[in-house]
């Protein structure tokens, strides 16, 4: 790997995978502006008809704002829990300690399947209705290890001397934490909740198993699929979404060289 | 010492009650069920521990059989993924300089484009009246659409590699941003060419990143039936989808939970094993 000599190699293998990485994509935004609803060559006309009715169809804007809602409530839920959990591990010495870090951890290696029946029969157990909420739920649980990891990594970098300097002063702990150890963990924290939030936006694996009546855009997606003519709909939604993804992390990293 | 205790307790309940009931419970629960004999009565009430579940697991080399290949095709996806990743990551930590952050963010885009819809553009792409046949056709390349394409196991795999491999760049990345740069030169000062430099500095000061990659696609793909679902056809099953239909289609939900149980212990006892090879308190810190 002489890449100190041949820079290209590596740069034009990155430029290659790019490619195939957005292979697709160009596909869907094909499809989306296709009026045909096969890929077939010669493509047929171009046309903004699938836009159009997307805004007119109240089922896909209706779970669209399902996983909005789920994703917002559940990556909220988890970046608190993920937070505590991390001040809790740098900042107390206790004896379950252990027992903590591996709960919080450990969702990242259970297989999303054993999860998913797993809540369903904790659910079907309790009589709870499958709803949103069980969706939000097992959300939560698969969020947390990226909130907690996050949240550390950015509090491990800062000195607690700074914290003991404020106790000195007269501050509580409570009062530390809210005025010294918020604010400087803040960033991490909006970090880790976007996270948080397109972990549980695009998730599907775990929403099928638990998705009641009210389906997330993934699973009302996956029970359009076997329709060919609805599915260009579908790929005009997910097109816009992909675009607005797009300017924002252009965005994000304009703010940032601007610093 | 004031509030502190206080505060203890304010940041340790919640998390700690949450995760036991939404985590630790229904693993629990489902390790309990996986000793019933039936579905009959209510799902919480006491049952006489059996293991009948786990004997028809044993007579069945049916499920052990898809347990073996989906384990084959965890390995495969996850070696192919960390080995098309770690050029990646080479060239985001040494080669990309000031506008790394950007060609990073560029490579996890796709990431936000639904999966499903990910995986069906590459339907799109290979089934027979897709893309790729089309466009043959239509060239006059072949007559006939070539079906072999989609619908096995191999369309499975490949479809895997493409969705981790961006996503296996991330830990070698963080490994490789570690390797202090002065090192290379102390190699090149010592005479050592660049690819000796590479093979014995770069190589095995990132190898916990690569092990971390490793794992990363290996555990979801070995729980993965969402994939095979859509383009794995009848051939192209995998363990979990026998754990699926016996959830939602056969509602047969005791050997459901002993066949979700028998790969819940696989996973973890795997990860023990690699635990103990990547040191994780240093990838953490």
């Amino acid at each position: 790997m002489n890449a100190r000599g041949r820079p290209w190699m590596l740069s034009s293998y990155y430029v290659v995978l790019l490619v195939l990485l957005y292979l697709p994509i160009g596909v869907l935004l094909l499809f989306s502006l296709n009026s045909n609803t096969t890929l077939s060559f010669p493509l047929q006309s171009f046309t903004f008809d699938w836009y159009r009715k997307l805004f007119a169809n109240e089922a896909v804007l209706r779970s669209a704002r399902n996983s909005l809602e789920v994703a917002a409530g559940s990556s909220l839920v988890a970046t608190l829990l993920g937070t505590a959990v991390a001040v809790l591990f740098l900042r107390y010495q206790f004896r379950s300690k252990n027992v903590l870090l591996m709960l919080a951890m450990l969702p990242l290696i259970v297989p999303f399947i054993v999860l998913g029946v797993a809540l369903l029969l904790l659910f079907s157990a309790l009589h709870i209705e499958r709803s949103l909420l069980t969706v939000g739920i097992a959300h939560t649980v698969v969020g947390l290890p990226y909130t907690f990891l996050i949240v550390i990594s950015r509090l491990a970098g800062f000195d607690p001397n700074l914290e003991e300097a404020a106790m000195d002063l007269g501050a509580d702990y409570l009062t530390t934490l809210r005025r010294i150890v918020l604010p400087i963990i803040a960033p991490a924290m909006i970090s880790a909740w976007l996270t948080a939030f397109t972990v549980s936006f695009d998730e599907f694996a775990l929403a099928l198993f638990l998705a009641g009546t009210q389906p997330t855009f993934p699973v009302y997606l996956f029970s359009q699929l076997r329709f060919a003519n609805r599915l260009p709909i579908m790929i005009a939604l997910a097109v816009l979404m992909m675009v607005g993804s797009l300017t924002l992390v252009l965005v994000a990293d304009r703010l940032r060289r601007a610093d | 010492m004031n509030n502190r205790r206080a505060a203890f307790w304010l940041l340790y309940l919640p998390p700690m009650a949450w995760l036991g009931l939404f985590f630790l419970a229904p693993l629990l629960l489902m390790a309990a069920f996986s000793f019933r004999a039936n579905m009959r009565g209510e799902l919480l009430q006491w049952w006489t521990p059996t293991l009948a579940q786990y004997q028809s697991l044993l007579t069945e080399s049916g499920y052990w059989r898809l347990l073996g290949i989906s384990a084959g095709m965890a390995l495969a996806v996850a070696a192919s993924a960390t080995v098309l990743a770690y050029p990646l990551a080479y060239f985001l930590a040494f080669r990309a300089g000031r506008r790394a952050g950007l060609y990073l963010a560029l490579l996890l885009v796709p990431f936000w484009t639904s999966f499903l819809l990910r995986v069906m553009a590459w339907k799109f792409l290979l089934g027979s009246e897709g893309g790729i046949n089309s466009l043959l056709i239509y060239l006059h390349l072949i007559q006939e659409p070539l079906t072999a394409l989609l619908y096995n196991r191999t369309a499975v795999v490949i479809t895997l590699v493409y969705v981790w491999v961006p996503f296996s760049a991330l830990p070698i990345l963080a490994a490789l941003q570690r390797v202090d740069p002065a090192l290379f030169e102390a190699a090149a000062d010592l005479g050592a060419p660049p690819l000796r430099q590479f093979t014995r500095v770069a190589l095995p000061l990132s190898l916990p990143g690569v092990l971390a990659a490793f794992f990363m696609a290996f555990i979801p793909t070995i729980g993965e039936y969402v994939t095979p679902l859509l383009i794995g056809g009848s051939s192209g099953s995998m363990y979990g989808n026998i754990i699926q239909d016996f959830f939602t289609k056969s509602t047969d939900w005791p050997l459901g939970s002993a066949l979700s149980l028998v790969m819940l212990v696989g996973t973890l006892v795997l990860v023990a094993v690699a635990v103990r090879l990547i040191d994780v308190p240093r990838l953490i810190e």
